[in-house]
């Protein structure tokens, strides 16, 4: 509180006229003055325009190969294959700008739908308690002792010869469920324990007093309060997602061929590692990694910036 | 007293909450009696200050009448009407006519909705009590009526005081202008300088709007200030009830006794004239209450008592055997309104 610019602040604030500030707009101010967090969203935010616009960033259709022209080093940007050709003649930055879509695509679904099971879920069994909760909470903890690449390895191949077809949502699907039906349970149980805390506040009280409906006092009393530490998850289980998903696709039962994605890119690149064409390898793990860790930066610097108790 | 003063009455009201054990098979292996057996009376336009320890059930009193816990066994009438077994629907209704004003400003206002959202969520609620004019005038006006800026309307909980936020919850709790109005602590939180405020704003609104206060504090002085009756609670019973003149200038139960000379005199060379009565131990579990009177495990009276009761009986601190087997019902006293729920009650006052 002695830092002059805290308390020019403070008395900012307290003067009237001032419009409020909520914890997120809060939060954003911190995040707004960290290099880190500014470098992991601009990395975060160009993946996403590759994935939302692939044909800005190259013209050449990644399934369009030419065996002839196999394994071709970087030209960089003045040849035709800035970043060289595969194994079967395929232009690497093609396949590298056209394979962040269903990486991402997976991710954000995967993360979207089970935020959506595991706040519903979160929400009614921490309010109601009772059977719902006991229910709720016992197949959270069976989902939790179950090893993820065992169940998925498990479903995912014994669904293997089912064709979805060649959408860009059909492509991911088979893995998208997998993964969702093994990452909903954390939120589940963040979201109930947020909301057992929140529920026996004055506030929730005060409404209840006044008549209000259970449905009301969740939606308005208790989720906006309870739902702050699942939103700073998010970014950290999207980089988390993404990881696995390149997993499966190495372990050759995640998104599969023709369709590309970075996880094959890097399953086909690690076949000729060790024979002068690391490259196959070194620019999807790249880019993995890269985004992976902007997302991590980003939730963790969201996470702290959310916590009050940190402030 | 005419049946028509009565705005709120309560007749032998308790709430025992089970206590389980196990996992699977819940065994029901016991209760605890938070309130038990609590009759009293709330007259229009009156204050009824409830006093006692942390533990005694006031608050628990408080969510029985407000509904949010349904009462165990009794009554609860309002207006001579019995509410106590109503249905949902009826039982909104009935939340129109009582509210709360709550402990601690800082819990008690949604931190995510603007004054005018938390004001006007009654309105929200009930659509039929939106006075006419509409709601955005109406919330105005109540805030202008507790004493905050009408333009503060779209401001956040965060950028008020702890007294400001008060007054928030009493706007909340006036807009949908009930008859009663229970105060859980409203001021303990607050600072001394800021008390006096708020309590000057309940006795305004009481003149102004006819409200009756169920005022519950442990801070005897401003429960004095503030209340024409006033109800002691000792472990889920009421142990004394009466005007505050009577109760605190005549404390006809030793746990009032000792609860008044707890007071702070403020006059120094009078400090030193009265006689602390310190309580030992702790309030009993109200899971296992104590057999006869509730109280005489910790009574500083009831080993005086004993040698006159059985001056045979030699032994010193014991305690007479009918408070440990029988228990005091409210009796009256001097005056018919004056009750008090121990055996030796005429003696309090000589010790």
């Amino acid at each position: 509180m002695s830092d002059p610019s805290v308390s020019a602040l403070i008395a900012e604030e307290t003067q009237s006229g001032v419009p409020s500030r909520s914890l997120w707009s809060e939060a954003f101010r911190t995040l707004r003055r960290r290099p880190d967090v500014i470098l992991a969203t601009i990395v975060a935010v160009f993946f996403l325009l590759v994935a939302l616009f692939p044909f800005l960033f190259t013209s050449k259709d990644p399934q369009r190969c030419d065996i002839a022209e196999s394994r071709l080093p970087p030209q960089w940007f003045g040849g035709e294959h800035p970043f060289g050709t595969n194994a079967y003649g395929c232009d690497v930055l093609a396949q590298l700008v056209h394979g962040t879509r269903p990486s991402l695509l997976l991710a954000f679904i995967v993360v979207g739908v089970s935020v959506l099971i595991g706040v519903t879920l979160g929400t009614v069994s921490g309010y109601y308690l009772g059977i719902v909760d006991a229910v709720v909470s016992r197949i959270v903890e069976v989902f939790l002792v179950i090893p993820l690449l065992l169940a998925a390895l498990l479903l995912l191949s014994l669904f293997r010869n089912i064709d979805l077809g060649d959408g860009p949502v059909s492509t991911i699907a088979q893995p998208a469920i997998v993964l969702t039906m093994f990452a909903w349970m954390g939120y589940t149980r963040y979201v109930r324990a947020s909301v057992l805390e929140t529920k026996n506040l004055d506030y929730v009280t005060a409404a209840r007093v006044l008549g209000a409906s259970d449905l009301r006092i969740m939606v308005r009393h208790v989720l906006p309060n309870a739902i702050g530490t699942v939103t700073a998850l998010v970014p950290t289980a999207i980089a988390a997602v993404i990881g696995t998903e390149a997993v499966l696709a190495f372990l050759g039962i995640g998104v599969r061929p023709p369709a590309v994605s970075w996880g094959i890119m890097i399953e086909e690149g690690s076949q000729w590692f060790t024979g002068g064409s690391e490259y196959l390898l070194l620019f999807p793990l790249g880019c993995l990694m890269a985004t992976v860790l902007a997302f991590v930066v980003i939730g963790d610097n969201l996470r702290d910036a959310l916590d009050p108790k940190l402030k | 007293m005419t049946s028509t003063d009565v705005v709120l009455e309560v007749r032998d009201l308790a709430k025992f909450y089970p206590v389980r054990r196990g996992i699977v098979l819940k065994r029901h292996v016991g209760e605890v009696k938070a309130v038990d057996g609590v009759s009293l009376s709330l007259r229009r336009g009156k204050t009824l200050g409830l006093v006692g320890e942390s533990g005694s059930g006031k608050s628990t009193l408080a969510k029985v009448l407000v509904g949010i816990e349904k009462p165990t066994r009794g009554q609860i009438l309002v207006d001579g009407e019995d509410v106590s077994n109503l249905g949902r629907a009826e039982r909104r209704e009935l939340r129109r006519h009582i509210q709360m004003v709550f402990q601690d400003p800082y819990t008690s206002l949604n931190p995510r909705m603007s004054v005018g959202e938390i004001v006007g969520e009654a309105y929200a609620i009930h659509p039929d009590a939106v006075p006419a004019g509409g709601k955005a005038k109406a919330v105005r006006e109540l805030l202008d009526r507790v004493g905050l800026n009408p333009d503060h309307i779209h401001r956040y909980p965060h950028q008020f005081s702890g007294g400001q936020r008060q007054r928030i919850g009493i706007a909340r709790a006036l807009a949908v202008r009930p008859k009663i109005l229970l105060c859980d602590e409203p001021v303990s939180a607050l600072d001394v300088s800021i008390q006096g405020q708020v309590i000057n704003l309940l006795e305004e609104l009481q003149d102004d709007l006819g409200l009756s206060y169920l005022f519950i504090a442990h801070d005897l002085s401003i429960v004095r200030h503030i209340a024409d009756e006033v109800a002691v609670m000792y472990l889920g019973r009421l142990v004394e009830s009466g005007t505050d003149a009577e109760v605190y200038e005549v404390p006809s139960h030793p746990y009032t006794r000792a609860l008044m000379s707890a007071v702070p005199v403020p006059d120094p060379s009078l400090r030193d004239q009265r006689r602390e009565i310190v309580l030992e131990g702790d309030m009993p579990s109200p899971v296992d209450p104590p057999q006869g009177c509730h109280f005489h495990t910790r009574c500083w009276l009831a080993p005086l008592m004993e040698s006159r009761v059985d001056p045979a009986g030699s032994q010193s601190r014991s305690i007479p055997t009918i408070c440990r087997t029988e228990s005091p019902k409210l009796g009256a006293l001097e005056s018919p309104d004056h009750l008090a729920a121990c055996h030796f009650a005429d003696d309090v006052s000589a010790h």
